[in-house]
């Protein structure tokens, strides 16, 4: 019988049968830590292996994107603890300011399709975006795997969502990613990998799959898939800087656990309203919740191209008084490109607020908290009750936040464009 | 040896129903992420969670907790498993669980047990909030003190492999 994408990629990296349900021993090409997790992950080591050498230092790395730069002094000795073993064991430190971590290493060339990498990052199965296996893991996990280069994995099932239907501008791919979230919330793919097939999923440009595939995570799955195009293919090159490396479709007499398809026939803009991610409204819908902050960024919406779009949405237009904007390129790379193109200083210019490259808001970073009552929007990808402050959080894409920056209420960007 | 008797206690919403989709930050703020000791953590244990805030000041050693499905949903911090450790924990039960909480809890050899039928058995009034129950976690039997069983799902062979190891470093070393 056929394999899918996963199972293609497990199947390189093992020498157990790669079977559905089976556990294999998993061979671990890229490792890393955060500044969350990283600290108990030194901890853990020292009390396990003590002064032992890990697997591979240059597989092996840190980096620090959560509360960068350290805002209180607890992080700065957490993250002193992490950069300490690093030295200790050669180990390269992408230190604050460096960008989200999974996304600087892809673009390193450190995480290449066909690998699998492990981190202390939820989102890590965001490197299915360019045909890898990813996957989050706590510091015992990641612990084990500094020190063995594996750890145990169980087989996922697949199940296949086929994507029917095209949508336009403004539309994009936050938006099919939360309308996919509104059917089948985290019921259809708990612990499962999936498969998008589809033109409007295969013709996404990598930033967009980026989107997608990052919120397989709040779909309760495993890992995400889309198949490369010859566009992706070229577009993976030019972001990872490598032009060799495995690229695997799923054959032909592959097995599915189930399929769905969905139709997206004329999507518009979606947003997802507290308290789940996929508690999920079409932007019109919701024109009267009026708006106190808004978030552009994050591993699902802070690439170059994301905020490229929400600032010709913004351009030659003003924010609306009392709205703060905040804008966190993923990375030093994106964060560089806007401002060569002069970007962030038109962004700046309207009174945005432009922070270093982070996750940012998400995970109580610099900007992005709210006070009782307020409402922000946010193009990351979780809304849950308290993450990011008292208020409300709603998930939302570059365009709708560029679009209700503007009115101060949620809106739908074709009533400014 | 894998036998916990302990308190059943039941997460549910005002409605009376199992909440479900429980995610990592309402189990464990990410505000309290800096901590790396587990004495420290079960304080703010549930913390999040609306009607909950007050666990950790009424937790008993060896609680059984029941949620909905899908507990540990969101992010892969280890301190979503921890928080419970910390406070002696027995068990969680629900029919179903975040993948990552789910690695991490075997990992670090705590017990969660998946029951697709407990919604069911709660609805039936075979098992309520506050009573004793003892729970025969190799065979995912719940036994209640009039001799009743509830059956759950038994835990996967590297789950019990690993919890006998005492936990994922141990289990390691032997492989």
């Amino acid at each position: 019988m056929g394999k899918t994408i996963v199972q293609k990629i497990l199947s390189a990296h093992t020498k157990d049968e790669v079977k559905e349900g089976n556990i294999i021993w998993l061979n671990i090409d890229v490792r890393s830590a955060r500044d969350f997790g990283g600290p108990n992950v030194v901890k853990h080591y020292r009390e396990h292996y003590g002064a032992e050498k890990v697997d591979d230092p240059k597989k092996t790395f840190f980096t620090f994107d959560l509360v960068a730069p350290a805002k209180t002094i607890k992080y700065a000795i957490n993250q002193s603890i992490c950069r300490k073993f690093a030295r200790e064991q050669g180990i390269k430190v992408y230190d604050v300011g460096s960008g989200i971590g999974t996304h600087v290493l892809m673009e390193h060339g450190h995480i290449l399709p066909g690998n699998t990498a492990v981190g202390t990052d939820s989102h890590y199965n965001i490197v299915g975006a360019i045909g890898a296996f990813g996957q989050g893991m706590g510091d015992v996990d990641i612990t084990f795997v500094f020190k063995t280069g594996k750890t145990w994995f169980e087989v996922p099932k697949t199940v296949k969502i086929k994507i029917k239907g095209k949508f336009e501008y403004p539309t994009t791919a936050k938006d099919l990613t939360l309308y996919i979230l509104k059917h089948i919330k985290t019921d259809f793919a708990l612990g499962r990998s999936i498969e998008f097939y589809g033109e409007s999923v295969e013709n996404l440009p990598l930033f967009g799959r980026i989107t997608l595939l990052s919120m397989v995570t709040e779909m309760g799955g495993i890992i995400g898939y889309i198949p490369f195009t010859e566009n992706t293919i070229e577009e993976v090159k030019k972001f990872t800087g490598a032009s060799d490396f495995n690229v695997f479709y799923a054959d032909q007499d592959a097995a599915y656990e189930k399929e769905i398809e969905i139709d997206v026939d004329g999507l518009e803009s979606q947003v997802a309203a507290p308290p789940h991610p996929h508690n999920v409204y079409p932007a019109k819908d919701l024109k009267d919740v009026k708006v106190n902050m808004i978030y552009i960024g994050s591993c699902t919406n802070g690439r170059e191209e994301d905020i490229e779009s929400a600032w010709r949405i913004l351009k030659g237009k003003k924010i609306k008084e009392g709205i703060v904007l905040s804008i966190t390129p993923a990375t030093r790379r994106a964060y560089r490109n806007l401002m060569e193109k002069g970007i962030l200083q038109d962004l700046f210019d309207m009174g945005a607020i432009i922070t270093n490259p982070s996750c940012a808001g998400c995970a109580e970073g610099h900007p992005g908290m709210t006070g009782e009552g307020e409402v922000s929007l946010n193009t990351s990808n979780r809304n849950f009750p308290g993450k990011q402050g008292k208020g409300k959080t709603y998930l939302v894409s570059p365009e709708v936040a560029a679009a209700s920056a503007i009115t101060g209420r949620i809106t739908d960007p074709r009533e400014v464009l | 040896m894998m036998n916990i008797k302990g308190r059943i206690f039941i997460l549910q919403d005002k409605n009376g129903n199992l909440i479900k989709d429980i995610d990592t930050d309402q189990i464990y703020h990410n505000m309290y992420l800096h901590i790396t000791d587990i004495k420290e953590m079960g304080t703010y244990c549930l913390g999040n969670l609306e009607g909950y805030e007050n666990y950790s000041l009424v937790a008993k050693k060896n609680d059984i907790i029941i949620s909905g499905r899908n507990f540990g949903a969101g992010s892969s911090r280890q301190h979503a498993v921890d928080c419970f450790r910390s406070l002696g924990t027995g068990c969680i039960i629900a029919p179903s669980f975040g993948a990552i909480f789910k690695r991490n809890a075997i990992n670090s050899g705590f017990c969660i047990l998946e029951c697709p039928k407990i919604a069911e058995y709660i609805k039936e009034g075979k098992i309520s909030h506050g009573e004793i129950c003892e729970l025969d976690f190799e065979n995912g039997i719940i036994k209640k003190e009039n001799g009743e069983e509830l059956f759950c799902i038994p835990p996967s062979k590297v789950q019990l492999d690993i919890l006998k190891a005492g936990g994922l470093f141990e289990y390691g070393k032997r492989k």
